[in-house]
Formats: structure tokens, sequence, C-alpha cells
């Protein structure tokens, strides 16, 4: 009972406008998270035509492309991270970070140098502190990414990739990499989202994410100019809806990790508030007491006063 | 296969423009205009920046602007994927107008102002086209 009944009624006074501002946010994200999901949606028939179509010449063609030839000798490794660029989401962004740390970590092991680049504030300024370096940020989008922005990433690591494949220029001007990966958080439900890495490029036999429908034979496909051509403009368009899928799958999970920290702040300030409530009674009970008892004291010692004296 | 009719999927990077059954679509490659009909051999192309008409079933034609993308046809099925697509009826014609006197000054050797001056008469063309 250190504290006088009108301090605990100023902290009272104080959680409760925070809890405030929690449930705000709470609901913000939790109505974000709606559009959010939904833009993830109108984004699947693209991805999943694209996917189609990628299938269709993987199958159909055996051109070889720079971007699906493995190098021999892999030495450097590009890492996309995506993070937010807001906290008070929970652990959301420090989860990425930590799947980061770990890719690279095993990708020092392997012997391969690491290039950083990174989009969302959070890890911008995570790196900035360690005085890592960094090749390339983006910030300023991360709960609603555009598909320019997924463009402009997918551009800058296919070029960052096509560099060290096509020479030697290891004079450290524009960092090349053989190979790129991207650390994001995939969304699985409103309450699971898992941070993982893949590998982006160079790109996998293609990933029967989206198989034909039962029955279905892939046609035989004439390709207009030529397959070699078709090929070129249809690579880097999948790598980039990669990207933003990638990116809308973060918007979604940090939304959904913001959602669900401010609703355990919001349940901590009401408990805390209930805290507070019990021991700023007891606190004025208490001094109730003690001025009864005072004035009842004060009133015997009078009275014994007086009895003395008559 | 007369009474076939072809499955169109006009899709951008963001979502799902136009979707429906059409007679005919015709689209604009790097080799230049090409018309499908029901029962086409399966192609898969390159599109450039231009119109895309859509004559559907019931008779109307449905015209839109498009980005560089693909086309693919395969069992009457058609899609055709742009980064960017819009309809006619959508386009901000003043806009493509800005767009196109803008990128007419920024010069012929700007690879990127080629394509937002083809990007910007492709929408024009195909508010003219409707209207």
């Amino acid at each position: 009972m250190a504290l006088s009944v009108r301090e605990y009624r100023a902290r009272i006074k104080s959680t409760e406008s925070m809890k405030k501002i929690t449930r705000a946010m709470e609901l913000v994200a939790a109505s974000r998270i709606i559009k959010a999901q939904q833009r993830a949606q109108s984004a699947a028939p693209y991805a999943r035509e694209l996917t189609r179509a990628v299938s269709a010449v993987a199958t159909f063609s055996n051109v070889d492309h720079p971007l699906t030839t493995e190098p021999e000798n892999p030495t450097r490794a590009a890492v996309l991270v995506v993070t937010s660029d807001r906290g008070l989401a929970g652990a959301y962004a420090s989860n990425v970070l930590k799947e980061a740390e770990r890719l690279i970590e095993k990708l020092r092991a392997e012997g391969k140098e690491v290039d950083l680049y990174v989009s969302g504030r959070k890890g911008e300024a995570y790196f900035k502190f360690r005085q890592r370096p960094v090749v390339q940020c983006w910030t300023g989008f991360s709960d609603q990414p555009t598909y320019d922005v997924a463009s402009d990433i997918g551009a800058t690591l296919i070029s960052a990739f096509l560099n060290e494949a096509d020479g030697e220029a290891h004079d450290g001007s524009a960092p090349g990499a053989d190979e790129v990966h991207v650390v994001s958080t995939r969304f699985r439900s409103m309450l699971t989202q898992e941070p993982t890495a893949v590998r982006l490029l160079p790109l996998e036999v293609v990933e029967g994410t989206e198989p034909p429908e039962e029955g279905e034979l892939l046609p035989l496909y004439e390709f207009e100019p030529s397959a070699e051509e078709v090929l070129d403009a249809l690579l880097p368009r999948y790598v980039q809806s990669r990207i933003f899928f990638a990116l809308l799958q973060a918007a979604a999970s940090e939304l959904a990790a913001r959602q669900k920290a401010m609703k355990a702040a919001t349940d901590n300030a009401d408990e805390l508030i209930k805290k507070y409530k019990r021991i700023a009674n007891q606190a004025r009970q208490a001094g109730i007491t003690q001025e009864i008892s005072e004035i009842v004291g004060g009133v015997n010692a009078l009275a014994d006063a007086q009895a003395g004296n008559e | 296969m007369s009474d076939a009719l072809l499955q169109v999927e006009l899709v951008a990077a963001d979502r799902l423009v136009w979707s429906g059954e059409a007679k005919m679509v015709i689209a604009r490659t790097t080799e230049g205009d090409v018309g499908i009909l029901p029962g086409h051999a399966p192609m898969l192309s390159v599109i450039i920046e231009g119109v895309v008409d859509v004559q559907t079933a019931d008779g109307e034609t449905w015209i839109a602007a498009v980005h560089a993308g693909f086309l693919s046809v395969a069992n009457n099925r058609v899609s055709i994927l742009s980064e960017y697509a819009e309809m006619a009826h959508e386009i901000d014609l003043e806009k493509a107008r800005k767009d196109l006197d803008r990128a007419k000054h920024a010069g012929e050797n700007d690879d990127a102002a080629q394509e937002q001056l083809r990007s910007a008469e492709a929408r024009i063309r195909a508010v003219e086209r409707a209207s």
C-alpha cells in the first residue's frame, strides 16, 4: 500500500487509454486482413495461369534458360528478407529475421557469401543497427504491396542473378548472385503464420502447386514467336509473380500477427485495470479504516482526559 | 466444333479482369494480330501493349487495353495474362491522353517511354473502339 489512491486512479486511467489504442489497432488490423486476403485471392488467377504456362513450356521444350540453369560452383547468394514496416505485431518481424539468420548461417557454412536485400523498415533497422551491409531496401508498402513493387524487386533480383551467371564480374561493382533465396512469412490461417525460406532462383522444376485437373492432359503447344522467346518473357514474370505472392502473404501475415498481438495487449490491459482497481479499493478502505480509528482514538482520548479532570 | 465456345479469362497481375464465353478473341502478339476461334490449336504466344477484342456468345463486343503479357490457348480455353489490363469502360481517357503526351515528349530512345507510349495509345484506341 505504498501508493495513494490518487496514484492508482492515474494508473487506471492511463491503462484505459492505452487499451483504447490497442483495441482500435486490433479492429483496424482485423478489417485490413480481410482486404489483404481478398487481394491475395484476386492475385491467384494470374499466378495459376502463369504456373500453368510455365509448366507447359517446361514440359514441351528442352530449352535451357539462364534462369533455370544451376551454376556449377555457387559462391554468392542473395537473400531477400520480407519484413514489416511497423512494429506492434508481436514476434512477426523477429520471427522472419530469425529464420533469415538461420538461412544466412547455413549458406555461410556452405561457403557462400551472402548479399542482403530487405523489404520493410523493421528489417532495414535490424541490419542497420548491426552494421551489416544491405544491397537494397524497399520500404513503405508492407501492409498493401502493389505489383509495381514486386516487379521492381523481381527485376533487381533477376539482374543480380544474371550478373554472376553471365561473366566473372567478381570485382564487386554490382553484386551478382548464384542463387536467390526469399525469406518471408506464409499465411496458414488467422492463427498461424510461419516464416519460411524458399530458393527462388535458379528456378527449380516447376512445383506442382496447381496440377492440371483430373484427366486433363497438357496439350502440345505451339510457341509464337519461338519457345525461347516465350520462355524469355515468361520466366521473369513468373519470378515476379512469385515475389508478389510472397509479399501478399507477408502482408496478410503481418496483419494477422498484429491483430493477435493487439488482442493480447487489450486483454492484458483489462487484467491490469482489474488489478489496479482492486488495489485502489483496498487502499481506499484502508484509508477510511485509518481515519475511523483515528477519530475513535481521538474521541476516547478526549473522554479519558475529561474523566480524569472530573 | 461450330457450336463450341471459347472460355476466355483476361487476367491482370492483381485481379481477374473479365471472364466468360466468347466466339472470337483478337489480340496483338509480337508477330501481329491473331484471331482465335473455337477449336484453335494449342498456342502460347507473347502479346504486346494493345487492344484485345472479345466477341461474346450473344454478339456483344468487349474491348480491353492490355500491357505486355501472354496469350495461351488450349482446349478452347483462352487465357490472356497481362501485368495490367483494363476494360474499355474502366479507362480514364483524360489520363491516357496525358500519359500519351508525356511519353511522346520523353524521347524516342527511351524504352520505358516507348512502352508507356504504346500502352497509352492502346488505352485510347480501346475507348475509341468501344464508343
